[in-house]
């Protein structure tokens, strides 16, 4: 009796252990990454960075001046694209929509698209914009974006709507608003935090997007303000100056990628204490 | 005369108002729809030319020439299956052991720091890992690890085979553990969610019948949680077979099958992200997008079933609550 217990027990602490130490490995790993990540991306960056344009091949100097202003023009179009069209979709889904089939059909869709391969929205950006006006704009590359963004916020808007007590919602009806003011004026700001945090989460997202820029925005060695044309972009700066040869674009590449990391960090916990902080809000007025 | 109050007035405008605001929210919501319909038949349209130059066909052919214009997908789809299957072979054991210790082991202190990190790790940009897999892991393997397997592994019958060849450092193998380190973080905080919705009742009675911690966690908590951890893993698995980045950096970009898991080989989307930007006549450009429209179809089919999966548990919980 004791030794089948013992051997219960040293089965327990054994396979407890083997998790501990696939937790040391996973974290090691993944803390390896971002250790590098910044030692690598630190040690390349400078003022420069800021102020200068993609430098030709093994030439001294440079920076990713336009790829950061491209990236930022971008990430701004296709957000400015996604989250109106995305908040409004989100509304139905919470509000009009509630527990009809239409609505749960939208959401099934949504969820799928929310983890469809965003090179495949490239393809899609390419076939109907790109290929109708023959030529690759940053435009293009906005749409992708927002094409990604949208989904994320349909999603975000529609849990945080769904956070909103009813009792407002009817108070406010009480008062004889049509729904439309109702969401507008009293359950828009109640998940007011909620909606911002959605929209920084999908601008999270698509700031580190590549596939979808590759063939969209193309990419560009010099500055371009110019929508229409092919514009500058740090993940696709970073694609290409990584696989090259020339060492100079191998340091930039890695300063690009982690100021794309930094960014995409700072975002999430912004985001996160946004949330922790509605999240207690909500408790506090139930 | 009810007609010219100002109070009528406004309240038609409001009635105006309502029925746009309606309106817009439901043309949004259909967008969604449409969205999915315009992907899927622009893609269809795109890959027309080569399904029907190739047929079936293409499915099955390994060839993928440039020049005589003859196109197959299987070298894309043997590399997109085999990288996945090897991310999710390490990907998941690691991450079921990660939600175990954080769930039942760690101290409650550490808990949520870990949580977080994992949470935020998921957040970083895949790029990130496809220009770390090149330049660290890459040297790394060529160096040590694939010689060793070439030159102890290699001779063994069988396992042997897939340790064939030179070490190149890049190639399919070196794209698997990238997606694996990828895809970790995802599946160990979906897996950790879905552990943590087994109620404490039913493990508090378990423990009093005299259960060990481990008994618990593969008698109950496992069998409880089963279902959302699939859904976990196909929606991992989904991320895998999708992912361009990560392992366009380190796949090696080469048109061909190899039983050789050390040998350069090539995913559908790493040949689509390489080869479309350069892809020069429409037979070409439209096999790239006949790999697009199979990749799609492949995560959809993937993706659908994991959030049914996750649909009916979520539902099957409630009710159970209710």
């Amino acid at each position: 009796m004791t030794r089948v217990l013992r051997r219960r027990q040293f089965m327990s602490a054994l396979a407890l252990g083997i998790s501990m130490l696939a937790t040391i490995l996973g974290l090691v790993t993944l803390g390896a990454i971002v250790w590098t990540l910044m030692v690598q991306g630190f040690s390349g960056l400078s003022l420069n960075v800021f102020t200068q344009m993609t430098p030709a091949p093994q030439s001294p100097g440079g920076g990713l001046l336009n790829a950061i202003f491209g990236s930022v023009l971008m990430t701004a179009i296709g957000i400015g694209l996604g989250a109106p069209l995305g908040m409004l979709a989100g509304t139905y889904l919470a509000e009009y929509g509630r527990g009809n089939r239409f609505t749960s059909i939208v959401r099934f869709i949504n969820d799928v698209l929310l983890s469809a391969p965003s090179i495949v929205i490239g393809l899609f950006v390419y076939t109907v914009v790109v290929a109708r006006v023959h030529h690759y704009s940053a435009l293009a590359g906005a749409i992708a974006l927002g094409i990604i963004a949208l989904p994320v916020i349909v999603r975000t808007t529609e849990d945080m709507l769904r956070l909103v007590p009813k009792s407002m919602r009817e108070g406010s009806a009480a008062l004889g608003a049509q729904p439309w003011r109702t969401v507008t004026s009293v359950v828009y700001p109640a998940a007011r935090s909620g909606l911002v945090t959605g929209v920084l989460l999908a601008v999270a997202r698509i700031s580190g997007e590549t596939a979808p820029l590759l063939f969209t925005a193309l990419g560009n060695q010099f500055w371009s303000s110019d929508l229409l044309g092919p514009m500058a972009n740090l993940p696709a700066v970073i694609f290409q100056f990584a696989m090259s040869p020339y060492e100079n674009w191998q340091v930039l590449a890695w300063s690009g990628a982690l100021l794309i990391t930094l960014f995409v960090l700072l975002l999430s916990i912004i985001a996160r204490s946004i949330g922790a902080l509605f999240g207690t809000v909500q408790r506090g007025s139930t | 005369m009810a007609a010219t109050h100002p109070l009528h007035a406004r309240l038609q405008r409001e009635a105006t108002a309502e029925s746009v605001f309606r309106w817009a929210t439901l043309c949004s919501a259909a967008l969604v729809l449409l969205l999915l319909a315009g992907v899927l038949t622009s893609l269809a349209y795109g890959a027309w030319p080569a399904l029907k130059t190739f047929g079936w066909g293409f499915l099955s052919t390994e060839v993928w020439n440039p020049v005589t214009e003859k196109f197959g997908a299987l070298a894309p789809i043997y590399g997109t299956v085999i990288t996945s299957f090897i991310a999710m072979l390490i990907a998941i054991p690691v991450a079921f052991g990660i939600a175990v210790f954080l769930t039942e082991t760690c101290p409650q202190w550490l808990r949520t720091p870990i949580g977080i990190a994992i949470e935020l790790l998921a957040a970083i940009p895949s790029i990130v890992f496809g220009i770390w897999g090149l330049f660290i892991l890459a040297p790394i393997l060529q160096q040590h690890v694939q010689p060793w397997l070439i030159e102890h592994v290699g001779p063994l019958p069988i396992v042997g085979a897939l340790f064939q060849g030179a070490p190149y450092g890049i190639g399919l193998l070196t794209a698997g553990l990238v997606l694996a380190i990828m895809v970790l973080p995802f599946i160990t905080a979906v897996m950790r969610e879905v552990f943590q919705m087994t109620p404490t009742s039913i493990k508090e009675a378990a423990y009093a019948a005299g259960a060990t911690q481990w008994e618990v966690i593969w008698d109950i908590v496992f069998p409880w949680s089963r279902a959302g951890m699939v859904g976990g893993i196909m929606l991992g698995l989904g991320r895998a077979l999708g992912e361009t980045m990560a392992v366009t950096f380190v796949v090696g970009n080469a048109h061909r099958i190899s039983t050789s898991l050390i040998a350069p080989g090539t995913t559908i989307a790493a040949s689509i992200a390489n080869e479309f930007a350069e892809a020069v006549g429409d037979l070409y450009t439209s096999a790239l997008m006949a790999l697009g429209l199979i990749l799609f179809v492949l995560t959809f089919a993937v993706i659908a079933g994991a959030r049914l999966l996750l649909l009916r548990l979520e539902r099957g919980a409630t009710r159970r609550y209710a």
